[in-house]
């Protein structure tokens, strides 16, 4: 499958994850400029971590009026699969895409730190590779994480299944003391109703190989991988498959901010 | 024409910036102090336009991209003719 990583001015994980999509996942992989208005054919669009411009005005906020979000824009609308992760959920939720908006972390402190999360829908595209209510670790990095929705919208995103992904603790219960950041509900990641945007604020890039520490990051990956393949017609190919790393070296960034 | 955008949290959005603000003011010593909302300050320099298209305009950036009306509100006035 073809994935295409978003880069921003300011985005910071945009290597990251371009390294655990094409090295460490074995998939064809390419950067799509913030200026661009092609997705060259990309099966998913996974927009990255980081501090899109400066994180000026909101997080988020600004890279939402980017060339390339209206192409993603289009890409969701027909169905493709985007992922946002951290300051890439953040854009999803500026250009609602995603439901609901990110307030500064409760402690008012930037968080990084690993998180335990538990899978809360396994029956997504980015979570069919999880067992049920699986316990995930993967680390966080942000400010902004509090994730707000009102008592209506939460309580449509419970009705819908919504929340994928909930804060815990490594026994899987979801504990105030576990929501690190405040978010409503403990919430760590939604998905579209359509079920095919899903944003988290936990980095998976940061935990796809054993010398990261967790490799639990994997799971959403492969559930995409998984996901494409099935509706691509590719037979059922095991979820766990595991891809040999093939490390091949990065392209260097083009363009000009 | 230059006008003053103010953005807010809403009332109901717990605003943890003004909260701390609020506790270090209590902490020198003044006891009034009851509640503190922190927001942004805008101010935006227009060109030929008349106070009716300001009208238009204004709210129009304010909710587009100023404020973020899921979880803020914003109120705005002329400052300079």
């Amino acid at each position: 499958m073809k994935f295409g990583v978003v880069v921003f001015p300011g985005s910071n994980c945009d290597y990251d994850t371009f390294h655990a999509l094409q090295n460490v996942m074995g998939q064809e992989t390419v950067f799509l400029w913030h200026k661009d208005h092609d997705l060259q054919r990309v099966d998913g669009v996974v927009l990255p971590g980081g501090f899109s411009y400066g994180d000026y005005l909101r997080s988020g906020a600004i890279a939402r009026f980017s060339p390339i979000m209206a192409e993603v824009k289009k890409f969701a609308e027909a169905g493709g699969l985007v992922l946002g992760i951290c300051n890439g959920f953040q854009i999803l939720l500026e250009a609602g895409l995603l439901p609901g908006a990110m307030l500064r972390n409760k402690n008012l402190k930037f968080l990084c730190q690993h998180v335990h999360i538990r899978v809360e829908n396994q029956k997504t595209a980015f979570t069919n590779a999880a067992r049920k209510g699986q316990v995930l670790r993967i680390p966080i990095a942000h400010f902004d994480g509090n994730y707000y929705a009102d008592p209506e919208l939460l309580a449509e995103l419970e009705k819908n299944k919504q929340i994928v992904f909930r804060y815990c603790n490594e026994k899987g219960q979801v504990t105030e003391g576990a929501n690190v950041n405040g978010s409503v509900s403990n919430i760590a990641g939604i998905i579209n109703r359509e079920g095919n945007v899903l944003g988290l604020m936990p980095h998976p890039e940061r935990a796809s190989e054993k010398i990261l520490g967790s490799e639990d990051g994997r799971v959403i990956f492969q559930s995409m991988i998984n996901y494409l393949e099935k509706k691509a017609g590719r037979g059922k190919k095991k979820a766990t498959k595991v891809v040999k790393p093939k490390v091949t070296p990065l392209p260097p960034l083009i363009g000009t901010f | 024409m230059k006008v003053r955008i103010l953005v807010f949290l809403k009332p109901s959005v717990l605003d943890p910036q003004g909260q701390t603000v609020r506790n270090a003011l209590l902490t020198l010593g003044y006891k009034s102090v009851k509640d503190v909302r922190q927001g942004k300050a805008f101010e935006i320099e227009l060109e030929n336009v008349d106070r009716l298209e300001a009208e238009k305009i204004i709210p129009e950036i304010a909710d587009k991209v100023l404020a973020n009306p899921i979880i803020e509100k914003f109120t705005w006035e002329i400052i300079e003719a």
